[in-house]
């Protein structure tokens, strides 16, 4: 996405939402715009419908955990196919509690990436139409991708790993 | 869709009817694959289906958590396994975007060939089992002998068939040699008769289009809703090719259309991908036609490993060496996402990294997973034949599905 198109999505979005704007960056020329969570539905309906941004398709939509500042972060992607222009939507949650509302009543495609980010970090979606686990199992007690949990059971004695700090 | 409605016993209310519940897999031999769905049925007509993923889940996005960068090839081989080489090199293409690395045009063009050759295969895998779903096993068994081909470039470019892990992060390990040369000649001399044939067998068969024609179908909307992408979306009659709108390794160079259905059911799916197969090979003569001569691999001595003559006589060569094969490389920190476009559609690999040795995060968008949530409104009111047919026709691969 070219610097001017980048621009126009910024000044529709500061156009309404000002406000609830926290971090506006491009990383490799990726519009990425951090908002805050209660609007989220709103903005991305704003977005879907605005004529210069029309973002209506839903790329991907995932979690990402920092545990250092105790936060996780729900990505929301969205791209407007006719203009080729691509928006990454950031939302901060409390780990404790990170409760968001759902988008699946503007993307159908949005309920299973809702059920993998509650399944693999724990985020509540409310208004979410079938909220439960999808790959793992119903029986599962945590929230595996979350960075508190170590890939391999360290009660283990049979590796020794230290040598190169596995 | 509702298209057998009038297949629907009206004499009966519909609070009255007694319905039966078909658990249709995990394990069955006609869903290709280990899924659940819980089909709720009137006669042989689908009314409702509740499906269960996740039997074969192997934690990729977890695991790619700890591994260096060179090891999560062999993961993503194991996403979509039937055009793993798509997977690897969208991999590797999302490193050395990161790394911001030039990548020399003969490389591209290398990895465009591989790219196609594994397009075909997924596409002539999906196009022969819709033919051995509807019934016509003779053609399954004529397309696999050229898969069989493919899978022999694979073997003489880097040594495995199914999960391949060709290439490393920069280019290729080594240059494709004579024989491999002369495996894709043989390829394209070959293939383009069996695909005619096949394809005469199947296009205008009358059985064929009775099942296929109006089966399985959505509108164009309800699929760009659902984040449908790749052969699945064009079916249903848009334009969108992540080769075309968001060109990478030179695809720009190369002419080619992008098929587009109008009814998005297993017909226009079958057509698209099948059209799509004589693309590729438009393709892949193209690349070779245009091969600029140059190096086979860009210059990341980070990640790609020195030849062996110079570990033993080089010290910087022995370090890096070392450093590649302990996985003790830092890369620069930052934000990418990578798309290509994969046998299903947009395979996406969304990286975060913070400047160690693993990736912090890296989220795999796999078009399977999400086009696959659509199939029970897809198969409500159709037949329980056509369910098997429109699953097959979707081309949902478990490895992707599951990641």
């Amino acid at each position: 996405m070219e610097g001017s198109d980048q621009e126009k999505v910024i000044t529709a979005i500061k156009e309404k939402y000002e406000d609830e704007i926290l971090h506006i960056e491009a990383p490799y020329n990726f519009l990425t715009i951090t908002i805050k969570k209660e609007k989220v539905v709103e903005i991305i309906h704003y977005l879907y419908n605005h004529l210069d941004t029309k973002f209506q398709f839903l790329t991907t939509l995932g979690g990402i955990h920092f545990p250092e500042v105790n936060q996780i972060v729900v990505m929301y992607q969205l791209h407007n196919l006719v203009n080729n222009q691509r928006i990454r939507l950031k939302v901060y949650l409390p780990a404790e509690n990170p409760v968001i509302p759902t988008i699946t009543g503007i993307f159908a495609g949005a309920n299973w990436l809702e059920r993998e980010t509650y399944d693999f970090f724990g985020v509540i979606f409310e208004g979410h139409p079938n909220l439960k686990r999808i790959l793992n199992v119903d029986e599962m007690i945590i929230y595996p991708m979350r960075k508190e949990y170590p890939l391999e059971d360290q009660t283990r004695e049979d590796k020794n790993d230290t040598m190169f700090g596995r | 869709m509702n298209l057998n409605e009038s297949l629907i016993d009206q004499t009966i209310a519909p609070e009255e009817k007694q319905y039966s519940y078909l658990n249709l897999g995990p394990t069955h031999p006609a869903t290709h694959g280990i899924f659940q769905n819980v089909l709720k049925m009137d006669g042989e007509i689908i009314i409702e289906a509740e499906p269960t993923i996740g039997y074969i889940h192997r934690a990729f996005e977890k695991l790619a958590e700890r591994r260096p960068y060179n090891q999560i090839t062999p993961l993503t081989d194991r996403l979509n396994y039937c055009s793993a080489p798509i997977n690897n090199i969208g991999w590797h293409m999302t490193v050395e975007k990161l790394l911001g690395t030039e990548i020399p045009k003969r490389v591209q063009y290398l990895r465009v060939i591989i790219m196609e050759l594994a397009r075909i295969t997924d596409h002539l895998i999906c196009n022969a089992v819709i033919g051995v779903d509807t019934g016509a096993l003779t053609g399954f068994v004529y397309m696999f002998q050229q898969r069989e081909l493919v899978y022999e470039i694979y073997e003489e470019i880097c040594g495995a068939r199914l999960t391949t892990n060709i290439g490393r992060i920069g280019g290729f390990e080594r240059d494709f040699s004579p024989k491999a040369w002369e495996k894709v000649h043989k390829f394209l001399k070959e293939f383009p008769v069996t695909l005619k044939e096949f394809e005469n067998l199947l296009k205008r068969n009358r059985i064929f289009m009775d099942r296929t024609i109006g089966v399985g179908g959505i509108t164009a909307e309800s699929a760009l809703n659902y984040s449908f992408s790749g052969p699945n979306l064009r079916a249903a009659g848009i334009d969108y090719d992540v080769r075309v709108a968001m060109p990478y390794s030179s695809y720009e160079d190369f002419d080619f259309i992008i098929p587009v259905g109008s009814n998005g059911d297993v017909y226009d799916r079958f057509m698209v991908r099948q059209e799509e197969m004589w693309q590729s090979l438009s393709i892949i003569k193209q690349a070779i036609d245009k091969l600029p001569d140059g190096p086979y691999h860009a210059i990341v001595p980070e990640f790609y490993l020195p030849p062996k003559e110079e570990v033993y006589n080089n010290m910087e060569a022995l370090i890096y060496h070392f450093k590649i094969v302990m996985g003790e490389t830092d890369v620069p920190k930052g934000e990418v996402y990578h798309c290509v476009e994969g046998g299903n559609g947009e395979l996406g690999f969304y990286l975060i990294s913070d400047g160690g040795r693993t990736p912090f995060r890296l989220q795999f968008r796999r078009p399977c997973f999400i086009y696959y949530q659509a199939y029970p409104e897809m198969i409500k009111g159709s037949m329980l034949s056509d369910a098997i047919l429109t699953m097959s026709s979707m081309n949902v691969i478990a490895g992707e599905l599951d990641a």
